[in-house]
């Protein structure tokens, strides 16, 4: 029992100084030519359009309960218009990127696990590398350069439709003109509201890309490991999104 | 057939864990010669493939590919070398996310940067045309047979005109009359580039086809080298269970 908790620990530790190792060889390659800017961008359409019918519904259907659930409380204060001002900071500063960055992992992290995993398992990563090709260019730089880069995108559009969705809430039980919401909304953000939620999530994009080609580029031989692959890439990734997300909360507390 | 050594395997060892796999191997392959290395599954055939184009490395010995000791190259001497180095992986490896023409361009395109558009197309045409798989030119590997993904993958291989052929089990899997069209097809191959081919198989078959030279690998160390004829005459019963299945 004891020697079964100290070889998992072992195990922990040794994984995460591999993932180090695998993002330190991610900048090493990153600017090296070539610079498969095609694959990238190849990636990031196919990364974003995969990511972008369960983005959309997450963050309108967000935006909706949130103004929903806020109305009674706000209420009792008699500060139901206030409702777009306290929307729009909980879902700029924090819902929006983590929710979605959540539903990042699931669908971009578990797809790259997958798909790299089965790669290695039918010999295609080793095709690659016995035709002087580098697989680790080709296949995980490209991947990441593109999470991390589409995440942020689709956060600003979630967030957007969060929004959206929380006027369509607001004027369900009252009456709010819109451009009356905008200004509300507007009004209520500043610099630290924005700035510092959309810098972490280019820290999300990166995880969910880095962990879901780690898993599946060293998923072991068997079709049963691309699943686990693509499963703990899930995991990991989420585990990730929450953990950065703590860390940036703190660091942005005591910069702004 | 020439006297320049193009493989040459020295007292290589591999263990994996307490497993060792590879026991002071010593094997030759001559420019232009065809070597079949016969062993039954998981005497670690595959690992002498592997080591040859640097997908492994050896715990000991030396694995000296056209001149150069595989161990010792730098990774871009190693990309170098493998440029002339073509392997047909047991399961073609084809890249399922493209058609057979863009599988065939991939490699092409990268190495091969001053073809044109249309040298291009042609050089994928006159490759699949070898392999019999022209007019499944714009399928994707998942509407092929396991017969077409082994010809696919052996078109894709030596569009690179590569010095040295490596043949990882090329009919595994496959039924008796697509074995002997896969064998007939490195035979051809063989004829029309010259290259020199190292060959994995337990079909004997496919080593009287296309073998120069037999090396039999048992127990992580060669037991035996001849020809076809010579290893039919065998009286070792480790041989003649080859020639019985």
């Amino acid at each position: 029992m004891k020697e079964n908790i100290i070889k998992k620990i072992k195990q922990f530790f040794i994984e995460v100084s591999d993932i180090f190792l695998f993002a330190g060889k991610y900048f090493e390659e990153v600017f090296k030519k070539p610079l498969e800017l095609n694959e990238t961008l190849k990636q990031f359409y196919y990364l974003g359009n995969n990511s972008l019918p369960l983005v959309s519904v997450t963050g309108l259907i967000i935006g909706l309960t949130l103004a929903i659930q806020l109305k009674p409380t706000m209420a009792k204060f008699g500060a139901e218009s206030l409702i777009p001002n306290t929307l729009a900071i909980a879902v700029f500063r924090e819902i929006g990127p983590v929710i979605t960055a959540l539903i990042c992992a699931g669908k971009m992290g578990s797809g790259i696990g997958a798909e790299l995993g089965s790669m290695k398992v039918s010999e295609q990563i080793a095709a690659m590398e016995v035709s002087s090709i580098n697989p680790f260019k080709y296949l995980v730089v490209t991947r990441i350069t593109a999470a991390t880069l589409m995440v942020p995108l689709l956060v600003i559009y979630s967030n957007t439709l969060s929004l959206a969705g929380g006027y369509i809430a607001t004027n369900l039980a009252g009456d709010m003109s819109l451009r009356l919401y905008w200004s509300k909304i507007f009004n209520s953000l500043y610099f630290e509201d924005i700035v510092p939620s959309t810098i972490k999530t280019f820290s999300f994009g990166f995880v969910i890309g880095l962990i879901g080609c780690y898993k599946g580029y060293n998923c072991s031989r068997g079709t049963e490991s691309v699943g686990k692959a693509a499963n703990s890439s899930v995991v990991m990734a989420s585990f990730m999104v929450i953990f950065l997300d703590l860390i940036a909360v703190q660091i942005s507390s005591i910069l702004f | 057939m020439e006297n320049e050594i193009v493989i040459s395997l020295k007292h290589l060892k591999k263990s994996f864990g307490d497993f060792t796999v590879l026991n002071d191997v010593n094997l030759e392959v001559y420019r232009g010669e065809s070597v079949v290395l016969l062993g039954k599954s998981g005497t670690g055939k595959s690992v002498v493939l592997q080591n040859i184009v640097g997908l492994l490395y050896p715990d000991e010995g030396e694995v000296i590919v056209l001149k150069k000791n595989v161990p010792e190259l730098e990774e871009e001497d190693l990309l170098e070398l493998r440029k002339k180095i073509g392997f047909l992986f047991q399961s073609g490896a084809l890249y399922d996310s493209m058609t057979l023409r863009e599988n065939l361009e991939f490699p092409l395109r990268r190495h091969f940067k001053k073809l044109n558009d249309d040298e291009v197309n042609e050089l994928v045409k006159e490759a699949l045309d070898d392999v019999g798989l022209l007019p499944a030119i714009d399928k994707m590997p998942s509407e092929l047979s396991g017969g077409m993904k082994k010809r696919a993958g052996l078109a894709r291989t030596i569009i690179l005109q590569p010095e040295i052929m490596l043949y990882d089990e090329p009919t595994t899997g496959l039924d008796p009359a697509t074995s002997r069209e896969i064998s007939q097809l490195i035979l051809k191959m063989q004829e029309k580039l010259k290259v020199s081919s190292l060959i994995i198989t337990h079909d004997m078959e496919c080593a009287k086809l296309t073998s120069d030279k037999i090396v039999v690998l048992n127990e992580g160390k060669i037991i035996l080298t001849g020809t076809y004829e010579e290893l039919s005459k065998s009286n070792d019963t480790f041989i003649k269970s080859f020639f019985t299945s």
